[in-house]
């Protein structure tokens, strides 16, 4: 059908044939060179904008930067409203490498179960369905996951805290003081449940994607459903479960509204994880936008840089094993 | 080299050859049931006895049971590779289950919490006059904020990335094809807080415009950019050439071939991507927080003044931190996830609908 | 050490799609079976339940007895597992692990059964497998080498040595010169000639000049029509099958009549 209407849209043909040949190159055509104009500049278009990212950051950043009176990477204040403005990132940085650490410690090895569960372990009325239904999870908007986290989760996690603090609070990162469970480890937990969507469903693409003769060669040398995966399944996707999970780590890093419903924050550094208290970069600016002037704009701009430059690197990493992977596997 | 002789195994392997059998003892296949059956008896009491108070330790408790005796069991009776092969399975059905917990519990008091206000004076009235504490009040201005906000920035967005992509994938060759195809990428991982910083630093600061819906609306159109080039680049890759082909060997000039052959095959998947990501920036909360500032009242106009949204409104419930301003939090949540759902099955709907049955029919 | 192979009343399904339908047949230890017959007759699906590969694809199913000297290879508590291991298969096209080595690659299955297994004896079974798969001097300096930089036809016999390294009774091959030279498949040719002394062969081949060159007996597949199950037509000594077979379909489809 989209050929037939091709044929329609084309010019009849030449009555006599005495049309002349087309002599002009083909992107000469007024057509043509309106179109490559519209598509290239949009492209090019992208380009700026990251560009005009990367410079307004920095611009707004460095000017700042210079009014700070404390030291950036090391201050454990945030008083950019102040005269004079003092403000660092110490807290910020521990607050979200630490949160998405744990995210990452919970997730991976859950988000490899389900893709396994899903590719080679559940039965097929199982597997469609469920694969359906993470990628409809991903499409959950963060600030629901915050809502659940400050009103369902929090109250639920005191008793485990305890439970925690009872047997392991000796070492100290484990211990706990009553209180609400609004903590960084709660952050973890809850990033861990917002990355599985996608971890999982980019590990499973990569599982279902093992050459079948590469599970066949294990399972006809007397392999067990583990051996196979252990021996085919796994060391081939092995990259794809790299880069997947750094992009789940990308959207823990940055992610925003979850953090700032959940954490009650605190510029200190607290020797328990379970303790509430603590920041990261992204709930640090939503939270502290509305009572910001000028500088304080500034300063928040300015962590937003360094958050940006983080998510530039993991991102980086995980497009890299990817692209590293094609070559690998083309 | 036949003078190799195969008489004696060299491998003392755990089935020597000369009494190797294909019978094994095995568990019956009601096993896994079984012991899941008892774990979660045994972890209820222990539970129980011990007066754990928070169920997650009563599920641990549990977990710990199945897995460890699984492979103790299977250990004892069907050897050390099937006991191995036993803790995978039940180590992956236990992942399933850790993680079906959470989403269903999330689901179920979204829609439970949610339905309490939620009724057609909620969706038609907005919070004027309604002081936090109140019951009562709605959320028509923050609809009216979303769609707008959604509207405008997919106007902006569908037309620069489909452009985009059209170019990456019709006339991409070179260096900067390259370099679009890789900030793309790098674009899709810009957290949503980042792109409204660079709004706020650019549009108010520097050029001091006003908070106003428009100004969320680049923020939520940059975030929605880099998934529609993805996904129309998928489509178009997936058109096949002798199509292309077929139309330029009419005399068909490139550009009509694009719009009236490329495109229109590949539209369903197409639509299906944008639906996919104006799904995805309509749950944005964080660019909203920093440029659109938020409103009580209902303001038609987004190029003027501040306005609200259906994340940011959530957000806003949610920080008054009272019973009456929860369950408004919620009943939002439930029509925000139904927005977002509705959205992605209609995509879905779309991408099936409009699969594309390559080039015979 | 090779086993004989007792197949009666066999039926194979996808879903419900019955793939071939009611075979018996016996194959002889230390003999070399060729299957024949048109594309789609069931032959691959035949071969495939010797060794119950055919249930791990999805919908699989299988009816009737396999006996392998007087073990039912589908009767109640039987290990497919241990069926695998002792009735080895090798594929259609090679596919060894691609992320291991030459080495690796031949002692997988031998470390599947874990235990401990002593590096000189590990190293005595790969070289000895190698040998067996004459494949040995080829590779002797780069066994850390990965398997999948080897040639198509030192891959396939890469993979033969994989399988029998693990010492099965029986050796599987479905179709396994298909994607190889002339060269590399007159090299299987040869190897298959002297596996048979140690294993009990079955050998898939689109290849009728093949299956006359390395069998003893064939067994021809037929059937009936598209979307009927494949049968068995006849088995017997390959002189008498190329030379006088009992049934005319066979003989049509060795005269190149059909097929």
């Amino acid at each position: 059908m989209e050929i037939s209407s091709a044929t329609a849209d084309s010019p009849p043909p030449p009555a006599g044939g005495t049309r002349p040949v087309e002599r002009t190159k083909p992107a000469a055509r007024p057509g043509d060179r309106i179109f490559l104009a519209l598509s290239r500049g949009s492209g090019i278009l992208l380009l700026v904008i990251m560009a005009a990212i990367a410079v307004f950051l920095t611009v707004r950043a460095t000017s700042a930067l210079s009014k700070n009176e404390g030291n950036f990477f090391t201050t454990f204040e945030w008083a950019a409203n102040g005269t004079p403005p003092v403000f660092g990132i110490a807290v910020l940085a521990f607050g979200t490498v630490v949160s998405s650490i744990i995210a990452m410690l919970i997730a991976v090895p859950v988000a490899l179960g389900i893709a396994l569960f899903i590719s080679h372990y559940a039965p097929r009325r199982l597997a469609t369905p469920l694969s359906y239904v993470i990628d409809l999870l991903a499409a959950v908007p963060s600030i629901v996951y915050g809502l659940w986290g400050a009103l369902f989760l929090v109250p639920h996690l005191g008793g485990l805290y305890s439970w925690f603090d009872d047997y392991l609070g000796w070492t100290g990162i484990l211990a706990y003081h009553d209180g609400a469970a609004r903590s960084l480890f709660t952050i973890g937990i809850l990033l861990a449940i917002m990355i599985l969507p996608i971890v999982t469903s980019v590990s499973r693409e990569v599982f279902l994607q093992t050459p079948r003769m590469n599970e066949e060669a294990a399972l006809a040398l007397g392999a067990t459903r583990w051996e196979v995966i252990r021996m085919s399944v796994l060391p081939f996707g092995r990259s794809g479960v790299i880069s997947a999970s750094m992009l789940g780590l990308g959207r823990a890093l940055g992610e925003t509204m979850a953090v700032a419903t959940v954490l009650s924050p605190s510029f200190e550094i607290g020797k328990s994880l379970l303790d509430p208290g603590g920041g990261t970069f992204a709930q640090n600016i939503a939270s502290s936008f509305k009572e910001s002037g000028e500088i304080g704009k500034d300063a928040l701009i300015a962590s937003g840089l360094v958050l940006f430059v983080l998510t530039l690197l993991v991102n980086g990493a995980a497009r890299m094993i990817i692209a590293r992977r094609k070559e690998y596997t083309a | 080299m036949s003078g190799v002789t195969m008489n004696e195994p060299l491998v003392a392997d755990d089935a020597p050859r000369a009494s190797r059998t294909l019978n094994r003892p095995s568990l019956p296949r009601w096993t896994p049931a079984a012991l899941a059956a008892a774990s979660v008896a045994l972890g209820t009491g222990i539970g129980l006895g011990a007066g754990l108070s928070s169920r997650i330790q009563w599920g641990l408790i549990a977990v710990l049971l199945f897995i460890g005796g699984t492979y103790a069991l299977a250990a004892r009776v069907e050897g050390r590779r099937q006991a191995k092969d036993r803790l995978a399975t039940s180590l992956v059905w236990v992942c399933f289950v850790l993680a079906v917990i959470p989403l269903v519990s999330l689901g179920w008091e979204t829609i439970s919490r949610g339905s309490k206000v939620l009724d057609g004076g909620f969706l038609s009235h907005s919070m004027a006059g309604v002081l936090t504490i109140q019951p009562g009040g709605g959320v028509y201005h923050a609809i009216i904020g979303t769609l707008e906000q959604v509207g405008i920035a997919t106007a902006i967005a569908a037309p620069i990335g489909l452009l985009t992509a059209v170019y990456l994938v019709e006339y991409g060759r070179g260096r900067l094809a390259k370099a679009v195809t890789f900030f793309v990428d790098v674009m899709t991982g810009i957290p949503s807080i980042v792109a409204g910083l660079f709004i706020l630093s650019f549009w108010i600061l520097m050029l001091d415009f006003g908070y106003s819906g428009f100004a969320g609306s680049m923020a939520l159109a940059i975030l929605m950019m880099p998934v529609v080039v993805r996904s129309t680049e998928e489509m178009l890759k997936l058109v096949p050439n002798e199509l292309r082909e077929a139309s330029l060997a009419l005399g068909v000039p490139k550009w009509r071939t694009i719009l009236k052959v490329v495109l229109p095959t590949a539209i369903g998947g197409i639509a299906t991507g944008v639906m996919l990501a104006v799904a995805r920036i309509a749950g944005e909360s964080a660019p909203i927080v920093l440029l659109v500032f938020g409103s009580q009242l209902i303001n038609n106009n987004p190029f003027d003044g501040a306005q609200s949204s259906l994340p940011y409104y959530i957000y806003e419930q949610w920080a008054a931190g009272n019973e009456a301003s929860y369950d408004r939090a919620w009943a939002a949540a439930l029509v925000l996830i139904a927005f977002v759902m509705i959205l992605n099955l209609v995509a879905r709907g779309i991408a099936r609908w409009k699969a594309p049955k390559g080039g015979h029919r | 050490m090779a086993k004989r192979i007792d197949v009666s009343g066999l039926s194979a399904f996808y879903g419900s799609h019955r793939a071939i339908d009611d075979i018996s047949m016996t194959v002889e230890p230390r003999s070399v079976t060729a299957f024949i017959g048109p594309s789609g007759c069931g032959k691959s699906t035949f071969l495939r339940t010797l060794n119950r590969m055919h249930e791990v694809t999805p919908g699989g199913r299988v009816e009737g007895k396999v006996l392998l000297d007087d073990e039912n290879l589908y009767g109640p508590g039987v290990d497919p597992v241990s069926v695998r291991r002792t009735v080895g298969m090798v594929f259609q096209r090679p596919n060894p692990f691609p992320t291991m080595s030459i080495y690796e690659n031949v002692a997988a299955g031998i470390r599947l059964n874990g235990g401990r297994v002593r590096k000189a004896e590990l190293d005595a079974v790969v070289e000895k497998s190698l040998q067996g798969a004459n494949l040995w001097k080829e590779v002797k300096d780069r066994l850390n080498k990965p398997g999948a930089g080897l040639s198509g036809g030192q891959q396939q016999r890469l993979c033969i040595a994989r399988a029998i390294a693990v010492e099965p009774e029986v050796l599987l091959m479905d179709e396994p010169c298909s994607a190889l030279d002339p060269i590399s498949t007159l090299a299987i040719e040869d190897l298959i000639g002297e596996l048979k002394e140690r294993f009990t062969i079955v050998i898939v081949t689109h290849n009728m000049q093949q299956a006359a060159r390395v069998s003893d007996r064939t067994a021809f597949f037929n059937l009936a029509g598209v979307g009927q199950p494949g049968k068995l037509v006849e088995i017997d000594d390959t002189e008498r099958i190329f030379s006088n077979p009992s049934v005319q379909a066979t003989e049509d489809y060795i005269s190149g009549r059909f097929g």
